[in-house]
């Protein structure tokens, strides 16, 4: 997938999505036949009917795939040039440690240091360092000398290269360019419906842009891409992986956010059967996706999610399945283009 | 000498203590320019020599700045992911969400992974994840790792090379590349602007994370009149030193205390002040820590002295470093060995007639 490596490298924390926006809309400018940059940063475009369909169809779909990555907003330039620092989004405070982050839109390096171990107690490595008690360092040693760098309010991202290692690639923020991507792709087919391929913002600090993209389109039901929890390590105890990297897309059954509308899950299982394509269910009750915000605009909206699995998420440095990416589209793509009005109607 | 090139060059290549091999070629090549002989010992450092234009047989002072970088190895293979275990301190903090290099019968891109917070109950949120319990993924098939990845396998941070504000830089293994670097420049001065009547050992030692055994094995081959360790010390996070750490661009710490000779010491400050060089007194009140602490006693005991370059976040993949202060390392060492002549032992021995007569 050519747009994978730009959109991993491409920077956008919530609520500065804009350089993906811009990535992605030159990208596809093409594909659609309106578009439009909502309030708060969505780009919701529409993509005509363009095949006839023999049984009703719903009239308006809408996919949802969220733009905007982790990342850290600086909230203090320290006395001694160190930039104090928050998380944008759920961080687990222990991977920031020996991280490198580019602040700012002038991207100005920094690392994310800690204390030698020369220097430390036994209890000392026992303790987890919370946001607020690490900085970046950007090689300034002094307050104004930063200053002329760096600003109360930059976002910061992590600088992670993206790197494909045969089947599987490397990068950050796949959660959610993976769903990006994957909508991409879907924009080059044809449906009987209209589809509304909605990038959305501030997905990561509570799924923000959908609810007021889902308002305003007014969906007949929806699709949700994003990009998911893998956790498919050996572990001693035996619980789920939630999902395991080369399985095929992750259908999401019920989150913290939604359940599932029934049909729709009903009708994607058997496109998969039916077309020979991987999938697997994501573990029941974890994570949220835009969804959630979707499937309760105005009347409601049916909904469901598909995402791709993804090792390491909300952390630096993400593992995915090139197989699991291209196994998405072609999943999402078929269950569009067989959808019929009667799936979505109420048991 | 373009030592930020050189300590790029260095810093981004992986050299874990007993597999220095492709340091070991990067140092050659470079030291090579600057000396008269070079070679590589039966355990692996790098022995550039330099001679003198003083009369045979001269003395010999030797410049240790140690190649090897701390790094981690493969324990155990559990369904394609990799247990590791540390070659050096490393503290486990550090490692969830880090990139490696795992050197298995070809170099694999790799993470240290860790379970994402979704799925962990707040009791797991509050716990460091202790080393054992961690995983390196590197993305393939269990099949596949069982072809290309075997227990014993060295596991190297994988970072590369900043450049900062102020001239600054940071990236992983500068414990101790850049020592590597400043005795590199140190040749190079010499080479450009010295005459000096002692020969000169520019060595790249091997193993000093673990055993000093470089250190221990140079010395002895050498044996030198006076030896100095480079390495690297504790940089300050504030704009001047504190107690036991040392400003970052305030220029290389001299060190002081017993693993240092005092007029060895006296020596580097008087050429410091002299060449009008910023340094820092280096507090050193037990071991320095660098293989000085071996080199003082091979054989019947060396002379030594101890120089470090203030580096922050020691032992992570984020050293941090002022790329002038490692200039002003590797001038200082060249301006003191021109200073070193026929008389230089002679004032190294404590005199005995001082004040309490005869």
């Amino acid at each position: 997938m050519s747009f994978l490596r730009e959109l991993s490298e491409a920077r956008g924390v919530s609520g500065h999505e804009g350089e993906v926006r811009t990535l992605i809309f030159g990208k596809i400018r093409n594909l659609v036949d309106e578009y439009r940059v909502d309030a708060l940063g969505n780009l919701i475009t529409l993509r005509k009917a363009r095949v006839h369909a023999d049984r009703p169809v719903p009239k308006k779909v809408m996919l949802a795939a969220h733009m905007d990555e982790i990342g850290l907003m600086i909230t203090e330039v320290a006395k001694n040039g160190l930039l104090r620092f928050s998380p944008v989004g759920g961080i687990d405070p222990r991977l920031m440690l020996a991280q490198k982050v580019l602040v700012g839109d002038k991207k100005i390096p920094g690392v994310v240091g800690v204390k030698p171990i020369h220097q430390l107690k036994p209890e000392d490595m026992k303790q987890i360092l919370r946001h607020d008690q690490l900085g970046i360092d950007i090689g300034a040693t002094s307050e104004s000398q930063a200053e002329g760098q760096a600003r109360v309010g930059d976002y910061a991202t992590f600088d992670t290269a993206y790197e494909e290692l045969g089947e599987v690639a490397k990068g950050k923020a796949f959660d959610d360019r993976a769903g990006c991507a994957v909508l991409m792709e879907l924009l080059k087919a044809d449906y009987p419906f209209d589809l509304y391929a909605v990038f959305t913002v501030q997905e990561e600090v509570g799924l923000r842009g959908s609810r007021v993209a889902a308002y305003a389109v007014e969906p007949d039901c929806a699709i949700a891409l994003e990009g998911t929890v893998c956790d498919d390590l050996p572990k001693k105890k035996d619980i789920s992986p939630t999902t395991r990297l080369g399985a095929g897309p992750a259908i999401t059954v019920m989150d913290h956010t939604f359940i599932a509308h029934q049909g729709m899950l009903r009708h994607i299982v058997n496109v998969a059967e039916k077309n020979g394509i991987p999938y697997q269910f994501k573990q029941p009750g974890i994570g949220g996706t835009d969804a959630g915000a979707i499937h309760t605009a105005k009347e409601g909206v049916p909904s469901v999610t598909v995402a791709v699995p993804c090792r390491y998420i909300h952390s630096p440095v993400l593992l995915l399945s090139l197989k699991d990416l291209e196994n998405t589209v072609a999943l999402v793509r078929e269950t569009l283009r067989t959808l019929t009005a009667d799936i979505i109607r109420p048991e | 000498m373009d030592c930020k090139a050189f300590l790029q060059r260095l810093s981004e290549a992986p050299g874990i203590s007993g597999y220095e091999q492709v340091i070991r070629e990067m140092v050659t090549e470079e030291f090579q320019k600057y000396a008269d002989d070079i070679r590589t010992d039966k355990m692996g450092s790098v022995i550039a020599l330099r001679r003198g234009q003083g009369p045979e047989p001269r003395r010999r002072i030797l410049l240790a700045g140690h190649m090897d970088e701390i790094g981690m190895m493969v324990s155990k293979i559990e369904e394609g992911f990799l247990h590791i275990a540390e070659v050096g301190g490393i503290d486990a903090r550090i490692l969830p969400g880090l990139e490696v290099m795992v050197h298995g019968k070809k170099d694999l891109p790799g993470i240290v992974g860790t379970r994402p917070p979704h799925v962990q109950s707040p009791g797991e949120r509050e716990r460091v994840t202790p080393m054992d319990e961690l995983l390196v993924d590197v993305g393939l098939s269990p099949e596949e790792v069982g072809r290309w990845v075997r227990v014993g396998d060295l596991v190297s941070f994988r970072r590369p090379f900043t450049a900062l504000q102020g001239d600054w830089a940071a990236g992983k293994a500068f414990d101790d590349r850049v020592g590597v670097v400043v005795v590199g420049a140190a040749l190079a001065n010499l080479a450009d602007s010295w005459k000096h009547s002692w020969d000169v050992y520019g060595v790249a030692t091997c193993q000093e994370e673990v055993t000093f055994m470089g250190a221990i094995t140079t010395a002895y081959g050498i044996r030198p009149d006076i030896g100095i360790a480079i390495d690297v010390t504790f940089g300050s996070m504030t704009e001047s030193g504190d107690a036991e750490t040392y400003a970052m661009g305030g220029g290389p710490g001299i060190g002081y205390g017993p693993n240092v000779h005092p007029k060895v010491y006296e020596m580097l400050v008087e050429t410091a002040k002299a060449l009008e060089i910023p340094y820092q007194v280096e507090a050193l009140p037990r071991g320095s820590g660098t293989d000085a602490w071996e080199i003082q006693v091979s054989r019947e005991g060396v002379p030594t002295g101890v120089i470090g370059v203030p580096l922050r976040y020691m032992h992570t993949p984020v050293e941090t470093v002022c790329m002038k202060d490692i200039e002003r390392a590797g001038r200082l060492l060249a301006g003191f060995i021109a200073r070193l002549d026929d008389k230089t032992m002679e004032q190294l021995t404590p005199r005995l007639d001082a004040e309490s007569g005869s």
